[in-house]
């Protein structure tokens, strides 16, 4: 690709403990504008670390993170972090605030009037799927689940980011929610032109939204690439990762009729 | 009679705006600057363990300190910065009342507000904390719009806690002379007139309790993100505090302020000079309930105008004299001695009031005891009771010394229930006033200082350094000089021990100065 790459880490290394935990050790990976990345990984495995790395929540002990072609150590991380949307694992709604506040929050914090920031946040219900007025003026704790992980998409998302950041979202919530709601970001992602990168422990959920795999072990890159990539990896995790789903989808394609009926017209029971 | 009839609690009641007045300001105050320095105290102290620990350990042990010693501790430390300042800058500041009840309670008011705050600080969920730098907040922003809102419950309580406890002790700034709610409780105590202890304990309880929910008005209103509410709570704490400055501002300032240390003689005494300043078209007030540690340098500094104190207390305590003089010699040298001081000894009244051995008269008729030599030999099995002060002044070493007396016990008891204590013969001597109307009441004896282990104590009449000159004062005063015997006192304040409406300090000064009139 000739284009540079929107995130772009390069020999990045991060210790915790004074040096005695290498959480991050020695990542070299690019992300391109327009790219779904996720990072797959056990717990422990950095991928978060990475992720914080990327917007300067922490600082990195060794190489360069660039971010549109910047030296993220070169820009002030407020003013960094106010470009780039970031969804929380478990939301991190502050409780306090409203949905309308919770989104509308990186919005104010760059001084855009009022009026504006209410039409911004009916906008975002819309998109995240939301009832307006039926949600606008809710706190945090009076929603479901997956309502609080569309209002972390819509604070992310209010300050027009181009891209997101996204550590374990759909992670907490019920199978058919977490489907949904990744399949809706999916497409928010495409429609609105943003370059992604969402961390999951989950292969499958890896495999079926990214445009290409990233995979963390113990702080290092095994691998990255599409699915199909992968598939001709010759580690041995990353070929253990892949085998899981596949064996799964084999195991549940064979107990499963091929076409449910629906209408239960020739259902026994 | 009716409860409600008694002619005291309208005679309370009167001194409610000025008393009331003062302890919402002092507490107030106190509260407001005990704020301002906890606030930020503990959110600079939130992440650094070892300023943390530092701050609460300190606020700590401020707490263990009892209310009445810390307010008296700060009149002390102010009067020398005081002297500092005017050596240094040229200028001086009253340590008297106001200044030292504020620091102390803004002092006190600090442990709540600041264990609240950093626990409140601290118990946010970090992963909050994240995601408002997540957003793109700086640490202000983060501190301002999500930590101290959250914390809020928590540090309200701490405030709560602190306003409760801040007025609760404003009542014992009386001491340090600051009038407030404890004037009614320390008059009270001390004259027995326990309509005023009910009275004063029931307003401050009172007040407490108002501040306590308008504090919890502000709370719910910025928890419930209600304005109404918040401007209310904080209507009422300013129509409070505005509510207490009308009258102040409306009374003219009395020109002349009597100083009245914390027993019943000293209500009365201060009773009838003021009335006899009034008399000769003098405004004055009084400033009752003065610690003896600080009534003298209130003279001297000329936080008040006049009082009466004992030579034998000056000299032994104010001057740490430990030798005793003839009455006539000990007089002529502390009128030097004050004089160096720029203080006028305007006069006796003409009685004493000195510390001595006293005991049922007819226990010590049985035991054949008339002096403290006769005492001796049953010390050893008897008991002993005085005030707080007296087993350390310089009186009980002197005794002690002279007589070798040795009790097998030596308690300390509030003055005014010494006296039933001995008569009672829950203890079998008592240090107390020879002046005390309560000798006669309870039948009781004074024994015979034979070697003269306890100095004179003649009451006299003391002046500011500015009022040295005051012909209208000195005049006003001239007649009571030398027209008080000591069985008049002991008249006089067996009536103020009565317990009753005619019991109050103006009641009885007027009938002192009614006998004192009709004396040829």
């Amino acid at each position: 690709m000739s284009a540079p790459p929107v995130i772009a880490f390069a020999h990045v290394g991060k210790s915790f403990d004074g040096g005695r935990v290498k959480a991050v050790d020695d990542v070299s990976l690019e992300v391109h504008a327009g790219e779904f990345l996720t990072i797959v990984g056990g717990s422990g495995s950095g991928k978060t670390t990475l992720l914080r790395l990327a917007n300067r929540l922490i600082d990195a002990d060794q190489g360069r993170i660039s971010i549109e072609g910047e030296d993220v150590r070169a820009v002030d991380p407020v003013q960094l972090r106010r470009r780039i949307g970031y969804v929380f694992q478990n939301g991190g709604l502050f409780p306090h605030m409203s949905v309308a506040g919770n989104i509308g929050i990186t919005p104010k914090l760059l001084g855009t009037p009022a009026a504006e920031i209410a039409a911004r946040v009916d906008e975002l219900l819309d998109l995240v799927r939301l009832d307006r007025a039926q949600h606008r003026d809710r706190l945090p704790q009076e929603l479901s689940g997956g309502q609080r992980q569309r209002v972390g998409v819509a604070r992310a998302l209010a300050a027009k980011p181009r891209i997101v950041l996204m550590d374990e979202p759909f992670g907490a919530l019920d199978p058919l929610t977490r489907d949904a709601l990744s399949q809706d970001y999916r497409a928010l992602h495409d429609r609105l032109g943003l370059t992604t990168i969402m961390i999951t422990h989950d292969m499958a959920e890896a495999l079926l939204l990214a445009d290409r795999i990233a995979v963390m072990h113990a702080g290092k890159l095994l691998a990255q690439g599409t699915a199909a990539e992968l598939s001709g990896s010759g580690d041995a995790y990353v070929g253990q990762l892949l085998r899981t789903p596949r064996r799964q989808a084999e195991r549940l394609n064979a107990l499963l009729p091929a076409n449910p009926s629906r209408d239960g017209k020739d259902g026994a029971a | 009679m009716n409860l409600l009839s008694d002619p005291r609690w309208s005679d309370a009641v009167s001194h409610l705006p000025d008393y009331l007045g003062n302890h919402v300001r002092v507490s107030v105050t106190a509260l407001a600057l005990g704020l301002l320095i906890s606030l930020p105290l503990a959110i600079a102290a939130r992440n650094r363990p070892l300023l943390r620990g530092a701050l609460l350990g300190l606020a700590s042990v401020v707490q263990t300190v009892p209310g009445l010693a810390l307010l008296a501790l700060f009149y002390p430390l102010l009067l020398a910065l005081a002297s500092l300042s005017l050596a240094w800058f040229g200028f001086d500041f009253s340590a008297f009342g106001f200044l030292p009840s504020v620091l102390a309670l803004a002092l006190y008011s600090m442990l709540p507000v600041l264990r609240n705050t950093i626990t409140g600080l601290r118990g946010v969920d970090p992963a909050l904390i994240e995601a408002a730098q997540g957003v793109g907040m700086t640490p202000r922003q983060s501190l301002f719009t999500v930590e101290l809102p959250l914390a809020l419950p928590v540090m309200m309580a701490g405030i709560r806690t602190a306003a409760v406890w801040v007025i609760g002790t404003a009542t014992l700034s009386t001491p340090i002379g600051q009038t407030s709610l404890g004037n009614y409780i320390f008059a009270g105590l001390q004259t027995q007139n326990w309509v005023f202890v009910l009275f004063g304990c029931a307003a401050a309880a009172l007040l407490a309790l108002v501040v306590d929910q308008l504090l919890a008005l502000i709370e719910t209103g910025i928890r419930l993100r209600s304005r109404l509410r918040v401007a209310l709570g904080a209507l009422g704490i300013v129509a409070l505090l505005a509510a207490t400055l009308v009258p102040a501002l409306a009374r003219p300032p009395s020109s002349y302020i009597v100083g009245a240390k914390t027993f019943a003689e000293q209500y009365v005494l201060a009773a009838l000079i003021a009335e006899r300043l009034q008399a000769a078209n003098l405004s004055a007030a009084s400033r009752e309930g003065l610690g003896s540690n600080v009534i003298f340098d209130a003279l001297v500094s000329g936080d008040i105008d006049v009082y009466v104190d004992y030579s034998g207390t000056l000299w032994a305590n104010q001057f740490h004299h430990s030798d005793i003089r003839p009455r006539e010699v000990l007089l002529s040298e502390l009128k030097t001695i004050l004089a160096q001081q720029k203080v006028t000894l305007l006069g006796e009244l003409g009685f004493e009031n000195a510390y001595a051995l006293v005991m049922p008269r007819k226990r010590a008729e049985q035991l054949g005891i008339r002096t403290i030599s006769d005492l001796v030999p049953y010390a050893g099995t008897m008991s002993m009771a005085a005030d707080y002060e007296f087993f350390s002044r310089p009186e009980w070493a002197g005794i002690q010394k002279a007589y070798g007396l040795k009790f097998r016990t030596q308690r300390q008891m509030q003055p005014d229930f010494m006296y039933a204590a001995v008569a009672s013969g829950e203890v079998d001597v008592i240090a107390g006033y020879t002046s005390d109307g309560l000798i006669a009441k309870y039948d009781l004896v004074v024994l015979n200082d034979d070697r003269h282990a306890i100095p004179p104590y003649d009451a006299i009449v003391l002046l500011a350094p500015k009022r040295a000159d005051d012909q209208a004062l000195r005049s006003a005063l001239q007649p009571l000089l030398g027209r008080i015997d000591i069985a008049t006192m002991r008249a006089a304040n067996l009536r103020a021990a009565g317990g009753n409406a005619a019991a109050s300090p103006n009641e009885v000064a007027r009938w002192l100065w009614n006998r004192i009139a009709k004396q040829p």
